[in-house]
């Protein structure tokens, strides 16, 4: 293989690069100048009360709520199984409006609030109901 | 050698150009189908398939012609083909595009089409479709691509392309008749309800496929400087005469069956299509013209004389392609659904976003032919050393 | 270095379709769908109503006018959020009527006697023994449970329409666009559809699994029957034995587990 290092339209190749570097560092920059925090879901209604246990312990459904979520869905729909039972043995129907938003009754609170500043807007809500949503 | 759909004259820039704008409006009247949902088509509750899935159908067809080119060549050592397979080749490539984009935009949740391979599911012959048209999409690809490049470079295919071309001559005849497992396959859907469904898709298909070939070839002729070739177009004319007869002739079975042993679930689609039922019959005048289109290309393909005469031969393609596109394009797939299996007639009109839709998927189609046609043509031009 | 990049770029791209074909060959290998990360107790309720296959049978030789059929039809639609589209290519129902030649068009005559030929049927999913839909659903969407209720998920229903295509009784519905506007008063209980899913009757599993009957059965001062067809003591095995019952379009061998006494 010939050795050769000459480099063709270099200028364009260039500023082909610069343009694509600035592009994809664009969300970077962007939002450096305005750093928002990330919010905190905020416990109220029947969660907030002394005592309340979630089905599961709360690092756990931080991190993992969404696969509880996926297979409580499969398991309830497909498998006819609706009832769920935690390590400790007590029993939650598996329902996202009757069992999570009947404690989390804050929908845009609890759900929404972490959602919108990750941009994950998963489309639950596009046939599951929030009770409180004005129709 | 990408590089050389690059370079062109004013035309080809122009019609790069259009193409695009089409293909423009249609992307903007997709967005709107997007967020609005397929209540802007005109498909209903009764008629639950419309343009889109019609187009697909066609088009399937279109794709598989290309076997008809690479057959001859490589199975009959046809040396004549040798110039022409290329354009066989790329017209499916840029065809089975086009048939991915129409079941694509025919789709009420588009982000989930993963889902079909998520949960892959053999019973379901949407699932062998997808599989077979992306093989094929794929075999064509790459075949098409390196033997274009041996020709370049002046060198034999390699040889492990061999196995693939083979492969490809039965995978073009499964992708029309899987598609003809779609429809015929349904209980409760008499007009589709017949196994010689598949037979009659591939005799549409291989009349229709080759007519718009004899029609590309001569196109490229007067606006390239590489000639396809005399032989070449009147060896496909004579496919397209075979075809076109037996396409009629299938289609002549069908209704003696229906007609002869007169069930209604049978009869009454057809009634519908050619004469009307319960006074609906908005597709009654075209399919009268499909059917007068396809017996004047007979006589004008089976006579040796008129055949012979490009001019003549160039209005008889035009009339078996437009032809075959009525009764797939526009037929099939309605005529299926009208009367309901309840016995409503609920009549189906496309509407016009859905109209631009398809029309913009059709230029995405001819824009990726042109795009191939011209890199084609370039090479051919090169290693004849014309250019 | 030219080279290399090829050879790159080719096993990259090979690698890629590898795992693009990954889930297709898995489901040679197996068909059971995974949930090793969390391994949770679920289980059915307590007073979930079982059977082997669930039928039902409908006496219409109780009803008379469309009066009497429009109670089941409201309770099934109001519980289950169905939308009241003005547009007729765009409706959507689970439940609904029709007269004898649409509901039985292969068994209609001229000479019908005049109560059969005026009465309009309930016509609803005939939760087939072999259904048609299932059959041709790519993603599984539509399912046949164990106690023979056909089932759609409208999570993994990809809007194909292809089971519309396959029923041959008209039972599935398309939301050509957001239902939720045109649902007067929602039932937080039960969730809406969106866009660009198929629905139809899910023969109320909601109910069943806390131990209630079906909606329309409730709501059908005892015209309507639900039971189990495996069960030669069941309420339906009585009635079939004791009626000349018919089905929907018995020559497609589909096997409808609804069945009318006219």
């Amino acid at each position: 293989m010939p050795n050769n290092k000459k480099m063709y339209d270099k200028g364009k190749v260039v500023a082909g690069l610069i343009i694509f570097g600035v592009l994809i560092t664009f969300p970077l920059w962007y939002n450096h100048l305005k750093v928002a925090p990330a919010p905190e879901p905020k416990l109220v209604g029947k969660a907030a009360k002394a005592g309340q246990e979630c089905i599961e312990p709360k690092s756990f459904m931080k991190a993992e709520h969404m696969l509880v979520l996926d297979i409580w869905r499969d398991t309830v729909v497909r498998s006819a199984k609706r009832v769920y039972v935690n390590e400790s043995g007590k029993e939650f129907e598996m329902s996202l409006t009757n069992t999570c938003l009947d404690c989390h009754t804050e929908k845009a609170e609890f759900c929404d609030k972490c959602h919108n500043y990750a941009l994950v807007l998963p489309y639950c809500w596009d046939c599951h109901i929030d009770p409180k949503e004005k129709m | 050698m990408l590089e050389k759909a690059l370079t062109g004259s004013k035309k080809y820039y122009g019609l790069i150009t259009v193409l695009l704008a089409v293909i423009g409006v249609g992307f903007v009247c997709y967005l709107k189908q997007f967020t609005f949902g397929l209540g802007i088509t005109g498909m209903s509750r009764d008629v639950s398939w419309g343009f889109y899935i019609a187009q697909f159908t066609f088009l399937v067809g279109v794709a598989a012609s290309a076997v008809m080119v690479v057959l001859p060549y490589y199975l009959h050592n046809y040396k004549a083909f040798g110039r022409v397979t290329i354009l066989g080749e790329f017209l499916a490539v840029a065809s089975v595009t086009m048939c991915i984009l129409f079941i694509f935009v025919d789709l009420g949740q588009p982000i989930r089409v993963v889902n079909v391979l998520l949960y892959p599911t053999p019973n379901s012959v949407l699932f062998w479709d997808m599989i077979v048209l992306n093989v094929y999409l794929l075999l064509n690809i790459v075949i098409g691509w390196k033997v274009l490049e041996a020709e370049r470079n002046n060198v034999a295919p390699a040889g492990w392309l061999k196995p693939l071309i083979y492969i490809s001559i039965p995978w073009a005849v499964s992708i029309h008749t899987v598609t003809a497992y779609l429809y015929c396959g349904l209980p409760g859907r008499g007009f589709w309800l017949t196994a010689i469904l598949a037979p009659r898709f591939l005799s549409s298909a291989f009349c229709s496929g080759p007519a718009l070939l004899i029609l590309l070839c001569l196109i490229v002729r007067k606006f390239t400087k590489f000639d396809p070739g005399r032989e070449q177009i009147q060896s496909l004319s004579k496919i397209v005469a075979y075809a076109i007869c037996i396409n009629v002739f299938f289609f002549l079975c069908e209704v003696f069956v229906i007609f002869y042993s007169r069930i209604p679930e049978h009869m009454d689609h057809f009634k519908y299509l050619f004469s009307g039922l319960n006074g609906h019959g908005v597709l009654v005048p075209w399919m009268w013209a499909s059917l007068i289109l396809m017996v004047i290309a007979i006589i004008l393909l089976v006579n040796p004389l008129t055949r012979r005469n490009e001019g003549v031969l160039i209005v008889a393609c035009i009339c078996v392609f437009v032809g075959t596109w009525i009764d797939k394009g526009l037929g099939m797939i309605s005529g299926g659904f009208v009367p309901s299996p309840l016995h409503h007639v609920t009549e189906y009109v496309p509407t016009v976003p859905e109209v631009l839709i398809a029309v913009g998927i059709w230029a995405i189609g001819f824009f990726v032919l042109t795009v191939l046609y011209k890199i084609a043509a370039k090479i051919k031009e090169e290693v004849a050393g014309i250019s | 270095m030219e080279s290399s990049r090829r050879s790159f770029l080719k096993i990259a791209g090979i690698s890629a379709l590898g795992l693009g074909a990954k889930p297709v060959l898995d489901v040679f290998a197996s068909t059971e769908e995974h949930t090793e990360a969390l391994k949770p107790e679920t289980r059915k309720g307590e007073d979930v109503l079982k059977a082997k296959r669930w039928a039902l049978v409908i006496d219409t030789r109780k009803f008379e006018s469309e009066e009497d059929l429009k109670p089941m039809i409201e309770a099934c639609h109001k519980i289950h959020n169905v939308p009241k589209l003005e547009n007729k290519r765009h409706e959507i129902k689970w439940i609904w009527t029709e007269e004898f030649k649409h509901t039985f068009p292969t068994q209609e005559h001229e000479f019908l006697d005049d109560r059969v030929k005026h009465l309009l049927f309930l016509t609803l999913c005939n939760h087939c023994e072999k259904p048609a839909c299932v059959r041709v659903c790519p993603t599984k969407a539509t399912f046949k449970r164990e106690d023979g209720i056909v089932l759609m998920d409208f999570h993994r229903c990809i809007g194909c329409r292809f089971c519309m295509a396959a029923c041959p009784y008209g039972s599935r519905s398309f939301n050509f666009r957001d239902p939720r506007p045109f649902i007067e008063e929602r039932n937080p209980k039960f969730p809406t559809r969106m866009k660009g899913v198929v629905e139809k009757c899910n023969f109320c599993v909601e109910r069943l699994a806390v131990g209630e009957l079906p909606a329309c059965v409730e709501a059908s001062n005892g015209a309507l029957t639900c039971g189990d067809l495996d069960d030669p003591k069941s309420e339906v095995r009585e009635l079939l034995r004791s009626n000349f019952t018919i089905r929907r379009k018995p020559a497609l061998g589909t096997g409808p587990s609804v069945f009318y006494i006219v």
